[in-house]
């Protein structure tokens, strides 16, 4: 019997989700047992060529490029998990949401008291994504099954919760391993 | 002993005293009842919702309602319980909550309802209201994003301080907290050992520079669940 496949992605996140991935140690043997780790940054696999499982979204939407990867994930994976606070509410990225597109490019390129920027443009190449007018959780673009909260999650939130969906268990976390922090 | 008063919640008998409400009658024979607004040494206000219980089938905030004999008292219902989480969940969509850099993470109290609850994630969408800060005071600032709209620090300063620094402005969605002076909380007589500067629920007001001294793991509600203190004087056990 093949193996289901499991699909991670960092959208707009800082990776933290993923060391915390990372962080279940040497439990990440018991996972291969499993299930196979397909697209994500931990193989490399850039394009879905099989039906996921499990797609885990770390981030919010900031950019039009995450919100293509979130509905490209949508459409691949049975389920998809938010983990961790950027992808349930937008996270620290979300801070720009009180503030005008414009005014973020100009302390970020123009105005900022660290800047070198001698032409004073604002970078527009037509490979760079367009940025949203806000950060998005990723509930507000596709459907998410599951919210895992956390900054980032521990890992044995995660571990936890990926046993308990692979084994077709009930999750009961303890109290101490559900934090927003 | 003629006074007291006889009622359940959820099927336990729990004993009053004439006057009481029902959450000081439930604090006291130890059954916890989730809150944001009500505080023990401040006058009841009713607004948050989340003490809500059935008293003989009828809503009511429990913080508010005084015992009745034979009063027949639902809590921990599914479908009351279905109805504080999202109360709770709309707190967290109709503010600003960042909690993985807020001072009073680990030590607040609306985020600690929201685990008590269960909560993973909110139902709700995100408003992400544009709100400011005032950091004008050289000892507390105020984080209106954090602000629940509970009226603590109102009814503290009132009450507790015969100070009156705080005050509601607006109605609906434009409802604040404002200062009771011409601009900012500096002009205002708060002082940094005033009952108000410490009553606020969650992160909105906040003493400076103590931000962050606890450290994760010993916070107040780390380890043990919201309501674990009353709960430990339970009476009918």
């Amino acid at each position: 019997m093949t193996k289901p496949k499991v699909a991670t992605t960092s959208l707009a996140g800082c990776f933290g989700c993923h060391m915390s991935i990372l962080d279940i140690d040497d439990r990440i043997l018991k996972l291969v047992e499993l299930i196979d780790f397909h697209k994500s940054p931990v193989t490399d696999i850039k394009k879905f060529s099989d039906r996921c499982l499990v797609g885990l979204i770390e981030g919010g939407c900031c950019n039009e490029e995450n919100v293509h990867v979130l509905q490209d994930f949508r459409k691949n994976c049975d389920v998809l998990i938010s983990v961790g606070d950027c992808a349930i509410m937008g996270g620290i990225p979300a801070m720009r949401n009180g503030i005008s597109l414009k005014e973020c490019f100009q302390e970020a390129y123009q105005d900022g008291v660290t800047v070198y920027n001698p032409s004073g443009k604002i970078p527009s190449d037509r490979e760079l994504p367009l940025l949203l007018d806000k950060v998005y959780p990723c509930s507000a673009v596709v459907k998410m099954d599951y919210h895992m909260p956390g900054c980032p999650p521990s890992a044995d939130t995660i571990w936890e919760t990926l046993v308990a969906l692979l084994t077709n268990k009930p999750l009961d976390l303890p109290y101490e391993l559900i934090k927003y922090d | 002993m003629s006074d007291k008063i006889k009622f359940t919640i959820d099927d336990v008998e729990i004993e009053a005293e004439a006057g009481q409400t029902i959450m000081q009658a439930a604090d006291a024979a130890g059954v916890y009842i989730p809150r944001l607004c009500a505080k023990n040494s401040l006058t009841p206000h009713g607004s948050c919702r989340v003490c809500t219980v059935k008293v003989n089938g009828r809503s009511q905030a429990s913080c508010t309602q005084p015992v009745a004999p034979g009063a027949k008292v639902e809590s921990e219902t599914e479908e009351i319980k279905a109805y504080r989480k999202s109360l709770v969940e709309m707190l967290f969509v109709e503010g600003n909550h960042y909690c993985m850099f807020c001072e009073k993470s680990g030590n607040c109290e609306l985020q600690a309802v929201a685990y008590r609850l269960g909560i993973d994630a909110p139902k709700h969408e995100y408003l992400f209201p544009a709100r400011d800060v005032d950091a004008s005071h050289p000892e507390i600032f105020i984080d209106r994003n954090r602000c629940i709209l509970c009226g603590r620090c109102v009814r503290a300063s009132k009450e507790l301080d015969k100070k009156n620094v705080f005050q509601f402005i607006g109605r609906g969605i434009h409802k604040q907290v404002a200062v009771n002076a011409d601009a900012k909380l500096s002009d205002t007589d708060l002082a940094g050992v005033d009952v108000a500067a410490s009553s606020c629920p969650v992160g909105a007001i906040l003493r400076k520079r103590v931000g962050f001294a606890i450290p994760v793991g010993q916070r107040l509600y780390d380890a043990q669940p919201i309501g674990s203190d009353i709960e430990a004087n339970r009476t009918d056990k």
